[in-house]
């Protein structure tokens, strides 16, 4: 029997201590966009919730994905059509995107749900390859150029995106919108259902679960959320390129929610936070950003596995 | 459409068929043997790329000598990463395994970038294998002859000693039931030591092979392991005949998709892993548990 380590056996936490600790989150998100470069935080914000919805998956079920970059990446590319060639608003450009992210989030799942593990995250992998060889041969992705200078446009016909604070915002509203469902999801019976297929398997099986359905299902949500993320990225950045479909892009939404935390709702959060501030500050340092990242990848697996958030919540004995 | 163009993308597609072996083949074994998932393979492969032109670069050694010490130096380096880090992970759930071997891969391809640049070093052909056979049909130079007939010797003389010799029923032994296997008194975790480093040595053969073909790059590898695992995942993961058969076969079929439909290539791999696993989940020679 191989020791599962990702099982979060902590009993339920007090809701007083919660409360408290959202409303000064929610605080924390609403102002700091008065201390820090609202453009660069509007994009962490963007790889958050890619982390937060990619440990949905790994999280939950169990299920490491190697292929998230595919719905990121998919999603930016179609969102960035969206609104350079067809001129369509932020809100509809961003569904569209979403939309195709969710739609090759379930033919992804289709093909590999059925398999176990190690098989997954493999075959996650080479079908994410796939999108990206496309990404260099469809006529609207522009090849290695990508999608450049994408007009960010109005956000509800009314308010500038390209007011930084107002970007700011918009890209804050997706993100709580986002990690607000991924919350609901883990919290509600579908979720506690997903918990109980990592724990047990075999059991839900003779239970009667169709465990197939519950993972595909929860595969779809996160490659959805997952796109959702990219969307907004691009909106953001205004940029989509083979660089968000790339492998790389994939381990780095991995290594943003094992440092904060797989078990966590928390840590990918937190996990975002600290990879974009190393890729921002590395980015002048010289310092080749792969072998950092290859470094924390293997510390953390060695001797962090609960990740940042985790660990904390360890120590305080939750 | 001419056979020159024909013959010679089919030779492409051996070539490339052969790497894709060796790697599978090591992958295989590794897999088999130890759990893991070695995202690494890829890196390995360009560590001994590197090896032989390091070795040409820095010691005047040629490349008949390479060819047996760039091989044994990606092993090396293979069992002392497995010695100190990758053991560790057996107790745990695999996916940390997979995960290790991934921070591997960024960081040993992270400091190639670093002190080397991405720019390709050229490895030239060894001066007995240059010029070339005229067929008639097609010119064959005489290094791509010998980079399909060594790749496919090797991987069949590992299929053989794996399959037919004690060593290899050692190792067979200890892929079934470690446990079991240790109470004969064989020292296992030797042989996991043993089979982790022959299995990246076989990257590292494919490594050498290729460094007169393709040119020699910290990136060589990054993408073929992506190739790989979708190989692997064709030919059923525990099968050692699989993979080498499946290498062979899907390079070559990559080579003839580059003559009949060029915009395929990249992906004609990647399709034929979907068709299979929609018709046959366990792949072409797995067995299903």
């Amino acid at each position: 029997m191989t020791q599962q380590v990702m099982i979060d056996t902590r009993p339920a936490p007090s809701r007083a201590a919660d409360r408290t600790l959202y409303l000064l989150g929610l605080a924390a998100l609403l102002a700091a966009p008065f201390f820090v470069y609202p453009l660069f935080l509007a994009k962490v914000l963007c790889y958050c919730l890619f982390a937060c919805a990619f440990n949905l998956l790994l999280g939950s079920v169990g299920l490491l994905s190697f292929g998230h970059a595919a719905f990121f990446g998919g999603a930016a590319y179609v969102t960035g059509h969206a609104l350079k060639e067809w001129g369509l608003p932020f809100e509809f450009a961003a569904i569209l995107g979403t939309a195709a992210a969710t739609f090759l989030g379930f033919v992804f799942g289709y093909v590999s749900i059925r398999r176990q593990g190690l098989y997954f995250a493999m075959i996650t992998l080479a079908l994410a390859q796939m999108i990206y060889f496309l990404a260099f041969q469809l006529p609207f992705t522009h090849a290695e150029d990508g999608l450049t200078a994408i007009p960010r446009g109005k956000v509800l016909g009314l308010f500038d995106l390209n007011n930084l604070y107002v970007l700011y915002y918009t890209a804050a509203a997706v993100f709580l919108i986002g990690y607000v469902l991924i919350m609901r999801i883990t919290h509600s019976t579908f979720g506690q259902i997903l918990k109980a297929i990592r724990e047990n398997q075999p059991r839900m099986i003779s239970l009667g679960y169709r465990v197939n359905n519950y993972k595909l299902v929860a595969f779809v949500l996160s490659a959805g959320l997952a796109g959702l993320a990219g969307a907004t990225k691009t909106m953001v950045v205004q940029l989509a390129s083979t660089v968000d479909v790339h492998w790389a892009t994939s381990g780095d939404v991995i290594l943003m929610a094992l440092l904060g935390g797989v078990g966590t709702l928390f840590g990918p959060v937190v996990g975002g936070v600290i990879v974009e501030m190393l890729q921002f500050y590395l980015a002048d340092s010289g310092l080749p950003i792969q072998m950092v990242i290859g470094a924390i990848f293997v510390v953390c697996i060695l001797v962090f596995r609960r990740g940042i958030v985790g660990e904390i919540q360890r120590l305080l004995g939750r | 459409m001419s056979t020159q163009v024909l013959f010679g993308q089919l030779l492409v597609g051996l070539i490339n068929g052969s790497f894709y072996a060796l790697l599978a083949l090591g992958f295989a074994i590794i897999f088999g043997l130890l759990g893991i998932i070695n995202v690494a393979q890829g890196t390995f492969y360009m560590i001994g790329a590197f090896g032989g032109w390091m070795l040409l670069n820095y010691a005047g050694i040629g490349y008949w000598p390479a060819l047996i010490l760039a091989p044994l130096i990606a092993g090396v380096i293979g069992m002392a990463l497995e010695k100190t880090l990758i053991s560790r992970m057996y107790k745990l759930d695999h996916i940390y395994g997979l995960l290790l071997t991934y921070g591997l891969m960024m960081f040993i391809m992270g400091a190639f970038i670093w002190f080397y640049a991405t720019a390709p070093r050229p490895y030239p052909v060894p001066p007995e294998l240059g010029g070339g056979y005229n067929l008639g049909f097609m010119f064959l130079p005489k290094y791509r002859a010998w980079v399909v007939v060594v790749s496919v010797v090797f991987c069949f003389a590992t299929w053989f000693v794996i399959e037919k010799t004690s060593v290899g029923r050692n190792l067979r032994a200890a892929t079934e039931n470690p446990m079991l296997t240790r109470a004969f008194g064989i020292n296992v975790p030797a042989l996991l030591t043993f089979g982790f480093g022959v299995g990246v040595a076989l990257a590292g053969l494919a490594g050498v092979l290729a460094g007169p073909i393709k040119n020699v790059t910290p990136l060589m590898g990054g993408e073929l392991v992506i190739v790989v695992f979708a190989i692997v995942v064709v030919g059923g993961m525990q099968s050692i005949l699989g993979a080498i058969i499946t290498g062979l076969s899907l390079g070559v079929l990559e080579g003839l998709t580059k003559v009949f439909y060029a915009r395929g290539s990249d992906m004609v791999i990647f399709v034929v892993m979907v068709i299979v696993l929609l018709v046959k989940p366990a792949g072409l020679f797995g067995k299903e548990k």
